[in-house]
């Protein structure tokens, strides 16, 4: 080929990058993205970038209180990122988690209005409320890959209608529900006898939702790498045609993970509202399940990886709400922060993967 | 009668909305690209033409309605389309996930959306509530030549231009996709890009016109929403957001079809609208009600993928990155 026709940068995959090397990118990644932000935030309000991150750090860990909100906030993400794992490492596109949660947060819901007077003790309740939010989730998962595993219906289409569904079916909830009267809003369930609430664990309000998404987080990192199952999934994932060259029936496992993976994000619709809203209305979700996706693919479907992109990004949510108040902006400030360092988080891992040569280098072993 | 007219209107109106959305997402996805960043682009769309107009109409000491509207009409193309490009360059350049570099689009969009939707006003030292009432009468104007046919009128061209404009929009595209070879090469590239390529075809150029085209095209719905269907104001309630998806649910329901898309998108406006017309409903029961178009769009979707008609299914490549030396 005439040096004429060379393109001016030329792209080729490598073949894989050190550990540390792979992670100065995405640091730096995430430092251009700050600078970015910074750049933002001066133009939008006129302030001083560096003080406004000094106070987004005092607005999430100044006091403790912010802290375990912070802390709790982290958790549901994470959960939901955690149920989101089996699915996406198959390959399954599951944008219900939106749906998932809700329906989860129904049936917790449900039970603790029906159930809460005190004919059951708490733990029961919350046992019965744990259970009920499983089985809601894991059937809102369970309905699309039943359709994708007999006639490959599109799974990203269809579990994103699931969670309108899901929605639809919360405002019709709420009129039952509703108190006070006419508000159209379910408010604090049980605030008198906090039947149904997590009770506090090592004299923390949140130690119970900790416990529950870190023992859930290291059991399905264990069951994903060094299970049968996740084994399988993996192949899935790969490729359908070498799974089911290999023996694997591929429409069990597409319909076992999706129910494990919906059951697990109805479980945090439990958590939503047991542990932490007492309540239940179309925000119970609030968009988590849609950044969780982002948090699942960033960390390779690794849920230990999975902790610090939640915190990381929860903490950018929270400290954005913090500055928005201090400096009288609104919130959606937070949106534009995270939906920036995102991006260039994405678009790093081009710079992972892929090796760039510019024409004018001198070309050695260009004919690779 | 009256009550039939009135459906049909709302649907009309809110079905164009819609339209708008899913046509520049069929054109997207036409090129293999599935960008589920248009309940994003369509706030991106909705709020700068809101705020070029808003501006204009603040800081010009005579505004009039029509050059605030193109004002608006120009803000919201370059936005959307700047929100197609950055969407494109990540995910075709870059060659990020679709979905997920979708998602983070919606995220942004509907961050900015409801940040300026919020703090506009005070940024720009005003009170209460933002309204471009001269733009927003522009938007909503109709010719009188057909005042005197009573309901006709009132069915058929009683509707602001941008309702027109998306019917025309519509069978333009579905003209260029079926019946140029722009169309075709098109077509080509969302189908299987590695022979698009060794056909000469510039399947990086056609993948970054059709997004960015695609999203200009979806964010005229958010401008039509904030200029018409709300009357040149804004509120923080996450409709736009709402009305995204159903734009992608109509994608799926026209099955990947712009002329496809006109009768789909009324269609929905009725569906969502129905429980307005129908007696004895209570504030629980019209919630199942609102449910329709998302399980219409369900069923379409299973009958679609249990059919196996070739003409009605998804680009072959769609979602699919496609990257050159990989086979």
């Amino acid at each position: 080929m005439s040096i004429k026709n060379e393109p001016l940068i030329r792209i080729s995959k490598r073949d894989g990058m050190a550990t540390w090397k792979s992670w100065a990118v995405r640091i730096i990644a995430l430092l251009l993205s700050l600078i970015i932000d910074a750049i933002i935030i001066y133009a939008i309000a006129g302030l001083n970038p560096l003080s406004v991150y000094k106070s987004m750090f005092d607005g999430v860990f100044g006091t403790n209180r912010r802290m375990w909100a912070w802390i709790r906030d982290m958790m549901m993400l994470l959960c939901i990122g955690v149920g989101l794992a089996p699915a996406f490492k198959m390959r399954f596109w599951n944008i219900g988690a939106e749906g998932q949660i809700l329906a989860g947060g129904i049936a917790a819901a449900a039970c603790m209005i029906y159930l809460g007077s005190g004919a059951v003790p708490n733990w029961l309740l919350l046992i019965i409320m744990a259970a009920a939010s499983l089985v809601a989730g894991a059937v809102w998962g369970m309905i699309p890959s039943i359709f994708k595993a007999k006639w490959n219906t599109n799974e990203t289409l269809f579990t994103l209608m699931m969670n309108y569904i899901a929605i639809q079916f919360t405002s019709f909830f709420i009129p039952f529900w509703e108190h006070p009267a006419g508000s159209n809003t379910v408010g604090t369930i049980n605030s008198a006898n906090k039947m149904g609430w997590f009770p506090s664990l090592f004299g923390q309000m949140y130690g119970l939702n900790v416990l529950i998404v870190v023992v859930l987080t290291v059991a399905m990192f264990i069951y994903l790498k060094y299970s049968k199952h996740g084994y399988e999934i993996g192949v899935v994932g790969e490729s359908e045609n070498t799974a089911r060259y290999a023996g694997i029936n591929v429409k069990t496992v597409v319909v076992r993970s999706m129910t494990i993976s919906g059951a697990i994000c109805g479980l945090a619709g439990f958590l939503a509202v047991a542990g932490a809203d007492h309540s239940i209305s179309v925000n119970t979700s609030g968009g988590r399940g849609f950044i969780a996706i982002i948090v699942a693919w960033m960390a390779k479907f690794n849920t230990l990886v999975m902790i610090l992109i939640s915190a990381l990004i929860v903490f950018l949510e929270k400290g954005a709400i913090a500055i928005a108040s201090q400096f009288q902006l609104s919130n959606d400030v937070s949106d534009i922060l995270t939906g920036v360092i995102l991006f260039f988080i994405l678009g790093s891992e081009f710079f992972i993967n892929y090796k760039l040569k510019f024409s004018f280098e001198h070309r050695e072993g260009s004919k690779k | 009668m009256t009550q039939f007219i009135s459906l049909f209107t709302t649907a009309v109106r809110f079905g164009s909305v819609i339209m708008f959305g899913a046509m520049g997402e069929v054109l997207t996805e036409k090129s293999g690209q599935l960008n589920l960043g248009v309940p994003g682009i369509m706030y991106l769309g909705g709020i700068c033409g809101l705020i070029g107009s808003f501006l204009y109409e603040l800081h010009s000491p005579a505004p009039s309605g029509t050059v605030g509207m193109i004002i608006a009409l120009v803000c919201a193309l370059a936005a959307s389309a700047l929100g197609g490009l950055v969407y494109s360059f990540i995910t075709i350049s870059l060659r990020a996930n679709q979905n997920v570099t979708g998602l983070t689009l919606t995220i942004f969009g509907s961050g900015i959306a409801n940040f300026f939707g919020a703090s506009l006003n005070k940024m720009a030292g005003g009170v209460g509530q933002i309204s471009v009432a001269l733009t927003s009468r522009a938007f909503r104007w109709t010719q009188p030549l057909t005042d005197g046919l009573g309901v006709v009128d009132k069915l058929l061209f009683n509707y602001g231009f941008m309702a027109y404009l998306a019917v025309a929009l519509a069978i333009l595209l579905s003209w260029v996709l079926n019946r140029t070879s722009v169309g075709l090469n098109l077509r080509a590239v969302g189908e299987n890009p590695a022979t698009a390529d060794a056909a000469g075809i510039n399947v990086t150029k056609y993948k970054y016109m059709a997004t960015c085209i695609g999203a200009a095209i979806s964010g005229l719905g958010g401008l039509y929403y904030v200029m018409d269907y709300i009357n040149g104001t804004w509120a923080n309630d996450g409709n736009i957001e709402a009305l995204g998806w159903l734009a992608v649910a109509l994608v799926i329901f026209a099955t990947w079809k712009p002329a496809r898309t006109i009768w789909g998108a009324y269609l929905f406006g009725a569906l969502y609208w129905l429980y307005n017309f129908i007696p004895g409903l209570n504030r629980s029961s019209q919630e199942i009600f609102k449910m329709l178009p998302y399980i219409v769009t369900m069923i379409v979707l299973i009958s679609v993928s249990l059919r196996h008609k070739r003409e009605d299914q998804p680009p072959m490549s769609l979602g699919l990155p496609y990257f050159r030396e990989e086979r």
